[in-house]
């Protein structure tokens, strides 16, 4: 860990301003995963702007009917939130199987989708990553990849982004509102994560100098019918090696709607427009939820320890697509 | 004595020092303050083999507050030969020395040591330090390298011994099983990071917090290799935050710190990392060949036990792997072998239950699996090959009720519920499964000292150099010179981990009740005869008149006559007609020799009851029991504790452990406790301990045979003879995780 100097910004403004003259400084919110990566070298500023105390920390609800939820309130109290609890279920699960009771306490809702992979090698400068320094070679490709991607890699980087909050925000088409430099903007959730192509070292599409303001959910919170399933290798404070935030619309027993996202599986979280069309108008049922899960995983490659998750998935996805349609009890 | 209310022995008692723990007031190896105080930061290496070609350590150096960086090329001169080096838990072979020479032994190896005034300083200036290989190829593996396996010259423990003859009895058999069983290396990870707080004095002597499970085999090492005299170093230890068996070799944080201060003339401290956490010894990764031949009827005919393990190039670690092979059931030939594949990697290191939880782990899975060729109930096929006599020696067990823990814990499991067929019993998705495994664990008594001394306030306060790794010794000792005495708990303090106290073996092996409790014991009884003395001598009063201990009962604070109870006399009392100032005895105690005539073993059985996720494979284990043959409890609080302890570890054995190791970099890549999976809280269900009555007036005058340890052994083979129950699937490389049930 190097040393450090801090600034603790109380206005958006002020923090920009920070950012701007400090081009290499980092922002920290509640710091349960920079300062992590910080002792161990991976992650080396040379000045903190603390966060912390933007007037971010509220949830409100918006114009449109939707729920806005600030950028620095805990991933606790989100989950928590008697609006967040009755209208968007889904996303309290998924943050619920995140981390621990601790951790959520202080991770911030602009925090966690900007958590960086769970990648040993990331984690162990003594090793080669792209992620970590560009140029320098992937060890997990054929190294010990059990946890990473099968879906959306590249040569570079198999990395999988390892939030589960946002497996939720994506399949929920959360939207994310940024301020910088040139002023606002509102990034849509799924597009707010990258694939790693040949630069693996940059996550999202958020640029360095930007601030997460707060997170938009829409009107349709899929309140009725959902589900958030995740696999793991026990049962709480692990990594999900697979996941599936699944949400439908029913009428009678016809979907109307479906939205499935995938963790665990990739460098984002992953959700194909084409695979929920599949579904319209057909009935909730386990061989057309089992389709749907083929043609999710269509492309999936395995790197040998990780093959396992390609079945695991598929089968997940038709389990938590059950669970949200009520045909299954939730275990 | 029943009815006193200073009968502790057998009583649940809290911990003694429960309050100083939760409260912060215990104090840890890296919580002791000194003035002046520096701060070492380790740089580890990077490659598994290889030489050092250059170290760069000009950017740390110009950091201020940077005081030195000690590497192979400066340190200081030091012992020359291996024995200097060789703890009291050193396996034969060239022990490692921190910063020897240029030579990588393995990775994450100790290279270098930051020392600043200021512990930010030091560890961001290890960051800067500049290490240039010259790498080697290195191996990290037991795969496929059997035929590399060699027999070690020297066994720790008891070398294999066969007997019989195994092929006549697979000739014989009418059913065999074969079959491979293997598991990875697994780290101790206690909570605490290993640390040392080195305090050096005006006058040059050395006052040395470490964390350890040996006060003594600490200062034992430092005097040996820094050339001092024992008076020079005082090694203290009043608390560890777990060690689980990493304590038992003095590790490099020591050696550094101790050369650190000695050369700069400062007291200094050195932490590892977590990571570093995985730079030491650790659990053998093992592959075990197992052959069972038995009748129809299931009577073992023949048993093959052969283990190969891993150990370091320089060191030829072995732990007692395959003998319980030959002690744990009737059977006349009996085929063993123990052998050792070198990696470049640190030396492995005992580690709760070492060889136990993994051989008895084989054999245990491999009994289940005879018994569904048998078409026989697991239970049954155990009793079938019951045996008193350890056949291994030819000597009785000095007890053995290992058929009272299967009786019971049956019963209390509900054994008679379980549907032979595997994957037969189920609801919806979820596949539930019954299994079950027999555990054994040696049972030793020590050479340990032990001193009491009795206050004329009627304060008694005992001392022994043991420690307490959070296995409750503060506690058990309280009692046992409280209830030897009839003192009140309150009235008792219990002293340990300093050198300057008395001598107690390392604290391993479950052998501290048994050894230091005797000790303590006999310190008390030290007592009793000093304050019998004094009392021969009175010539009037309650007690005037008594010749022999036997006439008096030490109980509820008095000395009480037993013929006449209403007559009494306090302790104090005594003293004061004496005119002594304090009474104090010091006493060694060893095993007796009568006990070669006998093998001493505790014995559990353990009943375990999982689901499983059909589609996923995911495990829950949502039942155990685990029944004890332990001998006495003292303490049936704390020994529960220890056996819930041992059990959840046997569930992160069996589903959840692996120190993963990665093959290219020849280096533990999960290094740290997000990724390193042990249980959590939500992992455990319903786990239920039963202690078995078990008299032995053999193993100890306490009659105990220690619980460090039997509670981890049993629970993976049993956990893993779930999995097959409910599944249908033997998986026989742990952990099963999900992945391998798919
Ligand atoms: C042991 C462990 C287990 C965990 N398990 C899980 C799990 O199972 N599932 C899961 O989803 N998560 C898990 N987590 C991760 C945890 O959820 C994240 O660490 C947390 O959400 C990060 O939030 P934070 O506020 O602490 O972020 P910080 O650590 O403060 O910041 C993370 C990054 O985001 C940037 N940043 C933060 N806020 C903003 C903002 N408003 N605008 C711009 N940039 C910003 C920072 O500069 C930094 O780069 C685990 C963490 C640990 C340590
Ligand atoms: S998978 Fe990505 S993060 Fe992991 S080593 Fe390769 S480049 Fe680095």
């Amino acid at each position: 860990m190097n040393s450090f100097t801090y600034f603790r910004a109380h206005e958006v403004a002020a923090a920009l301003t920070e950012k701007a003259t400090a081009p290499q400084a980092k922002f920290i919110a509640g710091g349960t995963n920079l300062t992590d990566l910080m002792k161990v070298n991976v992650e080396q500023p040379h000045h903190l702007i603390d966060i912390r105390r933007l007037p971010l920390n509220k949830i409100e609800e918006t114009e449109e009917n939707g729920l806005r939820l600030g950028a620095l309130v805990t991933n606790a109290d989100t989950a928590y939130h008697p609006l967040v609890e009755s209208r968007y279920p889904l996303l309290a699960k998924a943050i619920l199987a995140g981390a621990s009771a601790q951790l959520r306490n202080m991770a911030t809702n602009g925090g966690n989708p900007l958590q960086r992979t769970r990648c040993y090698y990331f984690y162990d400068t003594a090793t080669a990553c792209n992620k970590r320094e560009p140029g320098s070679g992937c060890s997990a490709l054929n190294g010990y990849n059990r946890i990473h991607a099968i879906l959306g890699t590249s040569e570079h980087c198999i990395a999988v982004h390892p939030s589960d909050m946002a497996v939720a925000l994506t399949a929920l088409d959360a939207k994310v509102n940024v301020t910088g430099p040139q002023g606002e903007r509102v990034i849509p959730f799924p597009e707010f994560h990258r694939l790693p192509g040949d630069t693996p070292n940059i996550d999202t599409n958020l640029s360095p100098d930007e601030i997460i303001t707060a997170i938009d959910l829409p009107t349709k919170g899929f309140a009725e019918n959902n589900a958030y399933l995740k696999l793991r290798d026990r049962t709480s404070y692990a990594f999900a090696l697979v996941s599936v935030a699944a949400a439908l619309e029913l009428e009678g027993n016809i979907i109307k709607e479906a939205r499935i996202a995938l963790g665990g599986v990739a460098h984002k979280p992953w959700r194909k427009p084409e695979a929920e069309a599949q579904l319209v108008g057909k009935e909730a049922n386990p061989e057309n939820f089992a389709q749907v899960a083929e043609t999710l995983l269509a492309g999936a490659q395995g790197f040998g320890h990780n093959n396992f998750k390609i079945e695991l998935a598929k089968r997940a996805i038709v389990r938590a697509l059950l669970q949200a349609a009520k045909m299954e009890e939730i275990s | 004595m029943s009815n006193t209310t200073t009968n502790y022995i057998g009583k649940p008692a809290s911990r003694v020092d429960g309050r100083a723990k939760v409260t912060g007031e215990a104090k840890y190896a890296a919580e002791f303050p000194a003035p002046g105080l520096t701060y070492g930061v380790v740089v580890s290496s990077a490659v598994a083999k290889g030489t050092i070609t250059k170290i760069d350590t000009a950017a740390a150096l110009s950091l201020p507050g940077v005081l030195q960086v000690f590497t192979h090329q400066n340190r200081p001169g030091l012992a020359w030969f291996d024995k200097k080096y060789q703890d009291e838990d050193a396996p034969p072979g060239t022990p490692f020395r921190p910063l020897y020479d240029e030579k990588i032994l393995f990775s994450q190896q100790p290279i270098a040591l930051v020392v600043a005034d200021n512990f930010e300083v030091a560890r961001y200036a290890a960051s800067l330090v500049e290490i240039t290989y010259e790498t080697e190829p290195h191996i990290t593996s037991i795969k496929n390298r059997l035929h590399e396996a060699y027999t070690p010259k020297e066994y720790k423990s008891a070398e294999p011994s066969p007997r019989g003859d195994a092929e006549k009895g697979l000739a014989q058999a009418e059913i065999t099983h074969e079959a491979e069983y293997s598991h990875p290396s697994e780290h101790h990870n206690p909570m605490e990071m290993h640390a040392s707080t080195v305090v050096l004095a005006e006058d040059g002597t050395l006052t040395v917090y470490d964390k350890t499970q040996g006060v003594q085999n600490s200062q034992n090492y430092i005097t040996q290799v820094f050339g001092l005299a024992k008076e020079q170093v005082q090694v203290i230890s009043p608390f560890v935050g777990g060690a689980f068996g990493s304590g038992l070799r003095p590790q490099y944080q020591l050696f550094l710190a101790v050369m650190a201060a000695l050369e700069l003339k400062r007291s200094v401290r050195v932490v590892l990392t977590r990571q570093q956490m995985f730079s030491f010894g650790h659990r053998p990764a093992t592959i075990q060949h197992l052959v069972l031949g038995s009748t129809s009827q299931g009577a073992l005919t023949a048993v093959v036990h052969e283990g190969f393990a891993e150990t370091s190039r320089f060191e030829d670690y072995t732990e007692n792997l395959v003998n319980w092979s030959a002690m744990l059931y009737k059977c006349d030939n009996v085929q063993l072998a123990h052998k050792l594949i070198q990696m470049d990697a640190y030396t492995p290191l005992d580690m709760r239950a070492p060889g136990g939880v993994t051989g008895l782990y084989a054999l245990e899975c491999a009994m289940d699996e005879l018994a569904y060729k048998l078409d026989k109930d697991p239970l049954e096929l155990r009793l079938t090959n019951y045996t008193n006599i350890d056949l291994s020696k030819d000597n009785p067990f000095s007890s053995k009720e290992l058929k009272a823990c299967y009786q019971q814990g049956a019963e209390k499991f509900g054994w008679a519920k379980r549907n032979p067929q595997p994957r037969s019993m189920r609801e919806g998705k979820t596949l539930i499964g019954y299994g079950l495994a027999t555990g054994a664990w040696e049972v030793n008594q020590q050479k340990s000292s032990a001193k009491a001394v009795l206050s004329p306030d009627g304060q008694l306060k005992v001392t022994s150099a043991t420690a307490d790794i959070g296995t409750g010794t503060y506690t058990i000792m309280t009692q046992i010179a409280a209830e030897t005495l009839g003192l009140p708990l309150a009235n008792v303090t219990f002293k340990l981990g300093d050198t300057a106290l008395p001598q107690a073996p390392l604290q391993g092996g479950s052998w501290t009740a048994a050894s230091v409790g005797s000790a303590v014991k006999a310190a008390c009884e030290g007592i009793q005869e000093k304050l019998l003395a004094h009392i021969r001598n009175l010539k009037e009063g309650p007690l005037a008149g008594v010749q022999k201990l036997e006439e008096v009962l030490f109980a509820d604070g008095k000395i009480i006559l037993k013929s006449n109870p209403a007559q009494h006399m306090l302790l104090p009392e005594v003293m004061r007609l004496a005119g002594e100032n304090f009474i104090e005895a010091t006493v060694t105690t060893k095993p007796e020799l009568r006990q070669k005539k006998y093998s001493m073993f505790s014995h559990s059985a353990v009943f375990v009851e999982v689901l499983v996720d059909e589609d996923f494979g995911t495990i829950r284990v949502t039942r155990v029991v685990s029944a004890i043959a332990g001998g006495r409890i003292i303490n049936p609080k704390t020994a529960r504790s220890q056996i819930l302890g041992g059990i959840v570890w046997g569930m992160g054995m069996a589903l959840e452990e692996e120190s993963v190791m990665d093959q290219p970099y020849g280096r533990f890549i999960n290094h740290d406790l997000a990724e390193y999976h042990v249980p959590v809280n939500a992992d455990i269900h319903d786990l239920e301990v039963i202690f078995v009555e078990e008299d032995d007036d053999i193993v100890n005058p306490l009659g105990v045979k220690g619980l460090g340890e039997i509670g981890i052994v049993g629970t993976a083979a049993a956990i893993a003879n779930a999995v097959y129950h409910a599944t249908g699937k033997r998986v026989r490389d742990l952990p099963i995780t999900l992945d391998k049930l798919m």
